[in-house]
Formats: structure tokens, C-alpha cells, sequence
């Protein structure tokens, strides 16, 4: 589903990806953990082209989204994300957020936009605040609202940076729910977070990076029990002793 | 004659009030015209060039930002005069009253570019990023997510300048625009008394307060709400 070969980005004179390779399969959760700085954002942002690499290769459900004559709106469409700060769109409600794309973007007439809208809404339990806008929901609330607005695409991969990094911890559990709903229904996921409970229970494969490169990938229970690399070990000896 | 009743013969004398009251009304009239044209003309060109900036294409933003940055330097008279007295040097004769619509609009279009531009870069990047990564293009994202909520973040600035370019039409009256000032100064010469001046006066609130307290419900109306 995903194959990003030799990713590298730099920012200026900072080198923040160098020459990454992730293959994600289909059906595939992939938790990408690592200190921050590491670039794991970054990552995530290349594999829907919101950062262009510097260098590498990048093909999602088989398009190439490096080559200038993609259409990267079109790929996009396949690629849903969820971002740590929700980013709902203020000035709408919370199906008008949802829709918007559908309408824009996949040409649906309002009508079949609302509908799909209010289905997407309820696969996240919140059909009965359609009406509200943003400023009117909780954190948890906006997060799920902002799923649906990935999900409502239909895309072939879901990205989320951080998803939960942002709310407090009494609501975290709504929005990891819905994850975990995601990934039973199949949908091919690369999650960026912190949520350590979560990786354990739901990823298939953690992957650990660290200054720009991956150190070491495998399932939960290598990485988190039986790490092979040093940093990796003391990278958990950190988050565990929370 | 005390000097209460020397002052009113002068400053509100009846007689020329009631001969040159038409001629201020009709006054009005022009100055709202031309108040009106520029605010449309001045607000709709400042925000065409506001999403030309957001297109990124650099030389074109250069000539922008120097075209901006002199029309908000020259004083609005001097665009006036330069219009009405140079432009028909090579062979364009504008009237007065197009020379003063052009020039406060050209003025109200720096100015009007510069805060919707501030109001679009001050929406937080994460509404651009969320809009591209559902596959909205630029200009959807640009118009749909990213201009309503510009909009609401300008309304301050936009009408308080809206409401001080306005009162420059009164500069028309240097190129004998018919405008208030204009008729007030005629009506001056021909009667030898101010009074009329007093009336163009009592005209500029006439038409004014009510615009100033207009703008101030558009403010709170539309003011940027969480």
C-alpha cells in the first residue's frame, strides 16, 4: 500500500529525514514511535506529499506521488489525516466540515454529500452533534468529527500525527475507540503518537526512530519487551517509567 | 447688531442658506455616488490582488508590493491631480469626478490589499493543510476554508478605512467635482458668506454618522467569534 524508499528532507541545513525506507502492507497499523526531533512527523507528512521529500521515492496505492504530472489532489483523496491540533474548519458545522470535500472534491450533490456525511459521523458516535460547529464540541468530539472528515473520502490509508496528543486524558479513550474501530473494519493505518497502551494492543508493527532514520522495526511485543538495539531499549526504558 | 447676531448673519445666514440649500442637496447626491463607486470598485480590486499575493508567484508579488507601497505613501490629492492634470498629456481626459473615483479607489485598493492579505495569513496553516490533505486544490481550499475566515478577521480594519477614504471625496473639489465641498465653496464665492459652508458641513454629518454607525454593527456583527 505504501513504499517510501530512501526519503530524505532537509530543512535548510537541518537534515531531518535521512534516506528512509517503510513499506506499509494493506490492512497493515504501523505506530511509528521515536524521541521528538526524530522526524517522525515529517515522515508521516511526506506520505501525502504535505512535506515535499528532498529526496526518494514515495508511492501510495500504486501512485507515485513524487512525479510532477500526478495529480496530488486526486492521490489525496485515497490518503485520509488526521492531524494532532484537529484543524476543523471553524466557520462550518461539524457535517459542513465533513461534506465540504465530498461536495468539492468528489463531486457529490449535496444531498448524497449529507448523507454520506451523517454515515461517517455516526461511524464515529457522534450523528447527534451534525448540527454543532467546533467551537461548540470537545477536544475528543473535534478529533472524531476530524476522522470522519478523512474517512468520508473513503481513502485507501489512513495517516494520524499525533492524534491524541492534544486532548486530555479523559478523552483520549473516545478517539483511540475509533482507531481501534478503523482498524478492525481493515483500513490501512500509519499512526505518529505517544499512545504506548494503544501500539500494544492494536499495531501490527511499531517502528522506532531516531535523529532522521529508522533504528528498528518489528512487532509490539519485540519492541517493547525484547528490544535488540541500545537506543531503542532506552528509548522505552524512558516512556515506561512513566 | 450684537455679536451673537453678527455671528449668525454670518455663519447662518438665512437668506443664502434658503437661495443654496438645493445646491448642497444636489451635492450630496454626487458624493454618494462617488463614495459608493469607490468603496465597490476600491474593496473588490484590493481583494483580486490579495488572492493573486496568495498564488506565491514572486516577480508579480514584487511589482504588487511596490504598486501598494506607493499608492499608501502618496497623499490621495496628489493621485487626484496627477489623473486630472497629467493623464491627458497622452491623450486621456478624465472628468473630475472619474479622476477622484480612480484615484481614492487605487488608494482604498492598497489599503484594502494589505489587510485582506494580513487577514489571509494570519488563518493558521493547519486549515490549509487539512483542506489539501482531503484533496481540496489551492484555490478551493483559498476561497472555501481559508477566505470566509480571512473575512471575518478584516472587518475591523476594512471599515474603519473604508469610512476615512470616503471623506476624501470631499478632495474632488479641487478638480470641480459637484460634490458637497465643492457646491459649499461655489456657494461661497457667489454670495460673499460662509454660510454655505456651514450647510456642507451639516451635509458631511447628514451623511456620515449614519455610516460610522454602520460600521460599527458590521464590526460587532461580524467580529471574529470562536
Amino acid at each position: 500500500m505504501i513504499e517510501a524508499r530512501g526519503v530524505h528532507k532537509h530543512f535548510g541545513a537541518l537534515h531531518v529525514l535521512k534516506g528512509v525506507d517503510l513499506l506499509v502492507a494493506e490492512r497493515e497499523l504501523v505506530f511509528v514511535i521515536g524521541p521528538s526531533g526524530s522526524g517522525k512527523s515529517t515522515l508521516l507528512r511526506c506520505l501525502n506529499r504535505l512535506e515535499e521529500p528532498s529526496a526518494g521515492s514515495i508511492v501510495v496505492d500504486g501512485i507515485d506521488l513524487l512525479d510532477r504530472r500526478t495529480d496530488i489532489n486526486r492521490a489525496r483523496q485515497r490518503i485520509g489525516m488526521v492531524f494532532q491540533s484537529f484543524n476543523l474548519y471553524p466557520h462550518m458545522t461539524a457535517l459542513g466540515n465533513v461534506t465540504l470535500a465530498l461536495r468539492k472534491v468528489a463531486g457529490k450533490s449535496r444531498a448524497e454529500a449529507d448523507e454520506l456525511g451523517h454515515a461517517a459521523l455516526a461511524r464515529v458516535g457522534l450523528a447527534d452533534r451534525a448540527g454543532h460547529t467546533p467551537g461548540q464540541l470537545s477536544g475528543g468530539q473535534a478529533q472524531r468529527v476530524a476522522i470522519a472528515r478523512a474517512i468520508a473520502l473513503e481513502p485507501r490509508v489512513m495517516l494520524f500525527d499525533e492524534p491524541t496528543s492534544a486532548l486530555d486524558p479523559e478523552l483520549v479513550g473516545s478517539v483511540l475507540a475509533v482507531m481501534r474501530q478503523l482498524r478492525e473494519s481493515g483500513m490501512t493505518m500509519v499512526v505518529v503518537s505517544h499512545e504506548m497502551g494503544f501500539a500494544r494492543a492494536a499495531a501490527d508493527r511499531v517502528v522506532f526512530m531516531d535523529d532522521g532514520a529508522i533504528v528498528e522495526q518489528g512487532p509490539p511485543t519485540q519492541i517493547f519487551e525484547h528490544p535488540a538495539g541500545e537506543r531503542t531499549r532506552a528509548f522505552i526504558g524512558q516512556i515506561q517509567r512513566h | 447688531m450684537t455679536d451673537w447676531e453678527r455671528f449668525l448673519d454670518t455663519f447662518f445666514n438665512a437668506k443664502v442658506i434658503a437661495k443654496y440649500w438645493p445646491d448642497i442637496l444636489y451635492g450630496m447626491v454626487v458624493t454618494i455616488e462617488l463614495a459608493v463607486l469607490v468603496v465597490v470598485t476600491g474593496l473588490a480590486s484590493g481583494l483580486v490582488l490579495a488572492l493573486l499575493r496568495a498564488l506565491g508567484i514572486r516577480p508579480f508579488n514584487w511589482l504588487l508590493i511596490f504598486v501598494v507601497d506607493v499608492l499608501r505613501a502618496l497623499p490621495p490629492l496628489v493621485i487626484i491631480v496627477l489623473i486630472y492634470f497629467g493623464l491627458p498629456s497622452v491623450d486621456i481626459v478624465p472628468s473630475g469626478f472619474v479622476s477622484t473615483w480612480m484615484a481614492l479607489s487605487l488608494v482604498l485598493m492598497a489599503f484594502a490589499e494589505e489587510i485582506f492579505w494580513a487577514g489571509i495569513t494570519a488563518v493558521p496553516r493547519g486549515q490549509w493543510e487539512a483542506a489539501r490533505s482531503t484533496g481540496l486544490s489551492f484555490s478551493q481550499t483559498l476561497l472555501g476554508v481559508v477566505l470566509p475566515q480571512a473575512l471575518r478577521l478584516t472587518i475591523p480594519p476594512l471599515t474603519s478605512r473604508t469610512i476615512a477614504i470616503t471623506k476624501g471625496t470631499a478632495l474632488g473639489s479641487v478638480v470641480a467635482v459637484s460634490e458637497i465641498l465643492g457646491q459649499a465653496s461655489s456657494a461661497v464665492s457667489n454670495s460673499y458668506n460662509p454660510s454655505p459652508l456651514m450647510l456642507g458641513a451639516a451635509a458631511y454629518l447628514v451623511l456620515f454618522i449614519p455610516v460610522v454607525v454602520a460600521g460599527r454593527w458590521v464590526e460587532t456583527r461580524f467580529a471574529w467569534k470562536k
